[in-house]
């Protein structure tokens, strides 16, 4: 536009940008992404819903029958996985809180000048492949392994003490590929706390346990529900650590869907179990972020 | 995990019992709380120094998990092993391809949520969230029913997509996941970044008879720069590294986790650990490069 644009109005001018753009902009910058989420995101979950209540196989195609032979086997069969996955990926969530908070606590109102280096030692991890990390554990965790050959030197574990295969292991990989998940959003809530808040709560005789557990912890509770869901869900639905530190005792109900899709070719099952764990998710986050009063954290 | 924070967790529970209070605080934060924190981020670098230290590693038979003694083998043939130097192509290419993608359509969806008021904000948001709450395994596996399910007769997509596009799975259906994957990651960064903008600067612009097109180039652009490119490198890193939705869409197509991941049933190459050392230091020079930069250009 290089006419002579139409006078300018002056004074207050909020609404006037809003004015003299087309109605349709946001929709016009909107369609491209969402169409690809769409198509790509919800129409996959659609489909995978369909197959569920499919049967058929992969030779024969699948014929949409509303059967749902595929989810009464998924919930009669698979218990042991489901509660494996809770157990795994509820017990690695709660560790890496406990690890974590104390850390992302330290940085936020202790790092000072090392402030920056101290986060960039715990997205370290995130250089290197996951995969690549979760072999390293194999390597630490076994049984002539520098971790086990340490532990046994100092007379802590037994002589056939032995840590690849068991939860333990499952758990401590978990915990680990998912710790740095946990300590940045709690850095990032914490890091926002005026320090002057608490000062004002010990000003006003708040004891430093009572400042920490009415000040501190409750303005850090977004980072604490951002923390908690970044680490539970994709531990519930982590396969890889259950494969390459577990054994078949501690398979996890991701394995069972990654071998029921791309090795059995079993899809009816498959997606039942997928979908099964979506739904379950889903609610337990409703439930969660209404139990802690952050809603409105999801927008 | 546990056996780590164990020591420094009695440290004030021993002090309570003998000190007055405020020398357990003093302790705590002068000794627990860094202490704790260096172990923790020690605990997260240990796979790291483990692949990098055997990535030198003169190992005998297949498997890369015992150390033998110093060789440079390894890092003078890093690619030498069928099928990597494809695998890592695949990647690279994949990354840079899905990142331009999900970079321009995530921040086009981020300057439509915060630059504009429209009907239907809430269900975007929603949208936008779902991808970051659902497991990566739910993800895989629903484009893996709905790309075998464009293959076969009377599926959803069957004759709306050209047959071969989308099935067989390949270097299309990877890339199309990780566009959807990332796309919700591009949106959140981007948006934090322009929730701090002050946009009088662009009514100024506006007012000094600049247009729209002009206004964005010159000052919105510029100004969103830093956050559109922290969501590019986001995005490049998490395509990289994915592993469990690419498993299920990949087919016979290889990236590097997955070629890591089909490597190391039957034997784990020395190569795995030279290439993940020189991403990972890549990685970390790069970051310092452009710290250094960063801490000059503010001085």
């Amino acid at each position: 536009m290089t006419g002579p644009s139409p006078p300018l109005r002056r004074g207050r001018t909020g609404p006037s940008v809003r004015q003299r753009v087309g109605k349709a902009t946001p929709y016009l910058l909107l369609a491209p992404g969402i169409l690809w989420l769409m198509v790509f995101f919800i129409l996959p979950s659609v489909q995978m819903f369909l197959t569920s209540v499919s049967t058929g196989s992969l030779d024969n195609g699948f014929k949409l029958t509303w059967s749902g032979a595929a989810y009464v086997t998924s919930l009669t069969k698979f218990g042991p996985q489901f509660e494996n996955s809770l157990i795994y990926g509820g017990t690695a969530t709660l560790l890496t809180f406990v690890i974590g908070f104390p850390v992302a606590y330290t940085i936020a109102f202790r790092g000072g000048r090392w402030k920056n280096f101290l986060l960039f030692m715990v997205i370290a991890p995130f250089f290197t492949s996951f995969l690549i990390r979760t072999i390293s554990w194999k390597v630490l965790l076994l049984d002539d392994g520098p971790v086990l050959s340490f532990l046994r030197a100092l007379h802590v574990l037994p002589a056939d003490a032995s840590v690849i295969g068991t939860p333990i292991a499952v758990i401590a990989g978990i915990t680990y590929n998912f710790l740095p998940f946990m300590i940045l959003p709690l850095y990032v809530a914490l890091e926002k706390i005026d320090p002057s808040l608490i000062e004002a709560a010990n000003d006003l005789y708040a004891s430093r346990w009572g400042a920490f557990r009415r000040v501190t912890i409750p303005l850090a509770l977004p980072g604490i529900f951002a923390g908690t869901i970044l680490t539970f869900i994709p531990a519930l639905g982590d396969y890889v650590n259950a494969i390459l530190l577990g054994s078949p005792q501690t398979q996890m109900i991701g394995n069972v869907i990654q071998s029921r899709f791309l090795l059995l070719g079993d899809y009816p099952v498959a997606a039942a179990l997928s979908f099964i764990l979506m739904a379950a998710i889903l609610v337990a986050v409703s439930i969660y972020a209404r139990a802690l009063g952050t809603e409105q954290l999801t927008g | 995990m546990t056996a780590l924070s164990q020591p420094v967790a009695d440290v004030p529970v021993k002090a309570a019992s003998r000190r007055p209070p405020r020398r357990i605080f003093h302790t705590i934060d002068h000794w627990a709380l860094p202490g704790f924190t260096l172990l923790a981020i020690g605990y997260l670098l240990i796979p790291i120094v483990v692949m990098i230290i055997f990535s030198f590693n003169d190992y005998q038979g297949k498997f890369n998990f015992v150390w033998h003694g110093f060789t440079l083998q390894g890092w003078l043939h890093p690619f030498d092993w069928p099928g990597l130097p494809d695998a890592i192509k695949t990647s690279l290419l994949i990354a840079v391809l899905s990142t331009v993608g999900s970079t321009i359509l995530g921040t086009f969806i981020g300057l439509a949520l915060t630059r504009y008021n429209f009907r239907g904000r809430g269900a975007i948001n929603g949208l936008i969230f779902l991808p970051m709450a659902t497991p990566e395994i739910v993800m895989g596996s629903s484009l893996l029913t709905l790309f075998v399910n464009s293959g076969l007769q009377g599926g959803m997509l069957n004759g709306i997509v050209p047959k071969g596009v989308l099935f067989p799975l390949g270097f299309t259906t990877i890339l199309i996941a990780h566009i959807m994957f990332n796309i919700s990651y591009v949106v959140v960064t981007v948006k934090a970044r322009i929730a701090g903008f002050d946009r009088r600067l662009e009514e100024a612009a506006m007012d000094l008879g600049a247009d729209e097109l002009t206004t964005f180039w010159k000052v919105t652009f510029p100004l969103i720069f830093p956050g559109v490119l922290a969501a590019g490198l986001l995005a490049f890193s998490l395509s990289i590294d994915d592993f469990i939705i690419t498993s299920f869409v990949s087919g016979t197509t290889n990236t590097f986790p997955i070629w890591v991941y089909s490597v190391i049933k039957n034997a784990l190459p020395v190569q795995i650990n030279v290439v993940g050392s020189m991403v990972f230091l890549g990685a970390v020079l790069i970051v310092g490069l452009s710290n250094i930069r960063q801490a000059r250009a503010n001085r």
